[in-house]
């Protein structure tokens, strides 16, 4: 059985999105800043997916920008903003468990003279409203807080931010690119200025992504050319991507209730059947506030990539925060920066579902962890300790 | 990733498990690092007569372990202390770069059990000059040459 358990990296994109983009590429070709008919379809066929982007946002057409994926429209929210305003102040405040996209570009942007506060979060992963305020200065730009964790799923408190930002006069970004397609953001109801998505993410291709920028809201571009995406970003349209966005952002919103009720309701299960079946584990993150798609839990004295290695063995396809499969030395920023020990943090493992999960490939998994766990926990010098008493 | 060296080790990892009476007993790395080898020896006439391991660490530090156990089962003391990890990573036709140091871990384990014998029973070994046992703080990540 082939089990695929890690939509949250990416999704394969659906037929009928496939079928949207597919006349993009050897019919309908034409670039659409020309002006003969096909290229004029071209423009036709992204504003159209810009209209239909709009929508899930409750937001204007004019405030959805497309880029080539959630990288750059965060790299562009924040270094847009550090430049355009930086007469006014270098002060950005973030959160310590971004994404890298967020967290390497407040890096870059602190060997630039910018002055970074990364917000603590606690062991749910919840950064504090407290904690924000005592942080905000004269100086602060902006403020940018991912909406949901990628790793461990946790849903900040966004529009309480929003709120504490607005009342300042501060910009606000959310990193959205995780809860997009699960979550209803209403920018009419939340006062956030810039959100970041990805079209990957929710069963579209990979190599396009967005920027909603509320109306009125002026930043520095990114990317100088051309007069593409209203002279904002420069670079001929993906156009078969950007379509291929907008039919899935539309059906991922079609019914988000249902979806949101069938993943949280096979999150619940899986979480609990897992942490009832091996003992010496730990639920990372919040248990309500957190993703319907995410589960993410810590197996004691055994290391994150031999889990990896076992499941795929098995035909499941996951990923953990450990230091090995990071590609450094230390494990994920996120599991220490909700408190983890390195040893725990080492032994992650993230399960992350999606539309085409089913009840099978939960029992599956359910079926072939334990075993798993086991034979490395039998190999494990740590648990040796643990079975005589010593740790 | 891996070779399928690597992943039959993995697998099928040989040598698993501990030695009650062990005559030797050797450990390296920390939870920290996210890798610890802990090896058990049985030794006789200067010979290894068995050796086990248990590691906690990603794939390629239990197969290390289990390769570097069966380089040295049956051989001398001063032939098991001849071994290089890049013998290790060779064996098991090659690691990634960025795991090398898992076979510094196996070359490292064994000079720590043998060192441990050395010390219970007054011996001295070419090999071990100027062999510094380790404090369980170090970080291995730093020994790989390359």
């Amino acid at each position: 059985m082939k089990v695929y358990m890690d939509y949250s990296a990416t999704t394969p994109v659906k037929k009928e999105v496939l079928d949207a983009m597919i006349p993009f590429f050897t019919e309908q070709y034409g670039n659409p800043s020309s002006i003969y008919q096909m290229g004029q379809a071209s423009k036709k066929a992204i504003d159209e997916a810009r209209d239909k982007i709009a929508k899930t946002f409750n937001a204007r057409q004019d405030e959805i920008y497309f880029t080539g994926c959630g990288s750059e429209s965060d790299n562009w929210a924040i270094k847009g903003t550090a430049h355009a305003l930086k007469h006014i102040g270098n002060h950005i405040i973030t959160s310590s468990v971004e994404h890298h996209a967020v967290l390497h570009t407040c890096e870059y942007l602190e060997k630039q003279g910018f002055e970074i506060t990364y917000l603590p979060v606690d062991s749910e992963g919840l950064v504090s409203l407290e904690d924000l305020k005592n942080a905000i200065k004269d100086t602060t730009i902006l403020i940018s807080i991912m909406y949901a964790n990628n790793e461990i799923g946790t849903i900040q408190p966004i529009e309480e931010i929003g709120k504490i930002a607005k009342e300042k006069g501060i910009l606000f970004h959310t990193d959205a690119v995780q809860a997009y397609g699960h979550i209803v953001i209403d920018t009419q109801a939340l006062p956030v200025d810039m959100i970041s998505v990805s079209a990957h993410k929710l069963y579209g291709p990979k190599g396009v992504g967005a920027l909603y920028l509320r109306k009125g809201i002026k930043i520095h571009n990114l990317l100088h050319g051309g007069g593409q995406e209203k002279g904002r970003r420069a670079g001929t349209e993906n156009i078969a991507g950007i379509v291929g966005f907008g039919k899935a952002a539309e059906m991922a919103y079609t019914d988000i209730e249902a979806h949101d009720k069938k993943l949280t309701t096979f999150r619940n299960d899986l979480t609990k059947r897992i942490m009832e079946a091996i003992p010496y584990t730990r639920l990372n993150g919040h248990k309500e506030k957190r993703l319907c798609n995410n589960v993410n839990i810590s197996f004691q004295y055994v290391e994150g990539e031999g889990i990896l290695l076992g499941l795929d063995m098995a035909g499941i396809s996951a990923s953990s925060g450990s230091a090995c499969t990071s590609g450094s030395l230390d494990p994920s920023h996120v599991l220490l920066g909700i408190g983890l020990t390195h040893e725990i943090a080492h032994g992650s493992l993230r399960l992350t579902l999606g539309d085409m999960t089913t009840q099978e490939e939960i029992d599956y998994v359910v079926e072939k962890l334990p075993a798993i766990i086991q034979r490395l926990r039998d190999m494990s010098p740590l648990y040796e300790q643990v079975k005589e008493g010593n740790r | 990733m891996y070779s399928e060296k690597v992943m039959d080790h993995f697998t099928n990892p040989r040598n698993v498990g501990e030695i009650k009476d062990a005559d030797a007993v050797g450990q390296v790395g920390n939870p920290k690092c996210g890798d610890i080898m802990k090896m058990y020896f049985k030794i006789e006439n200067d010979t290894v007569k068995d050796v086990k391991f248990k590691t906690f660490g990603c794939g390629s530090a239990i197969a290390s372990s289990s390769m570097a156990t069966e380089l040295i089962m049956g051989k001398t003391i001063d032939e098991a202390l001849a071994l290089s990890n890049k013998a290790v990573a060779e064996a098991l036709d090659g690691l990634p770069a960025a795991k090398m140091h898992c076979s510094v871990l196996a070359e490292e384990a064994i000079k720590s059990a043998i060192y441990d014998y050395a010390q219970r029973n007054n011996k001295e070994y070419e090999g071990l000059k100027g062999y510094k046992p380790p404090t369980g703080d170090e970080d291995h990540h730093d020994l790989v040459e390359e």
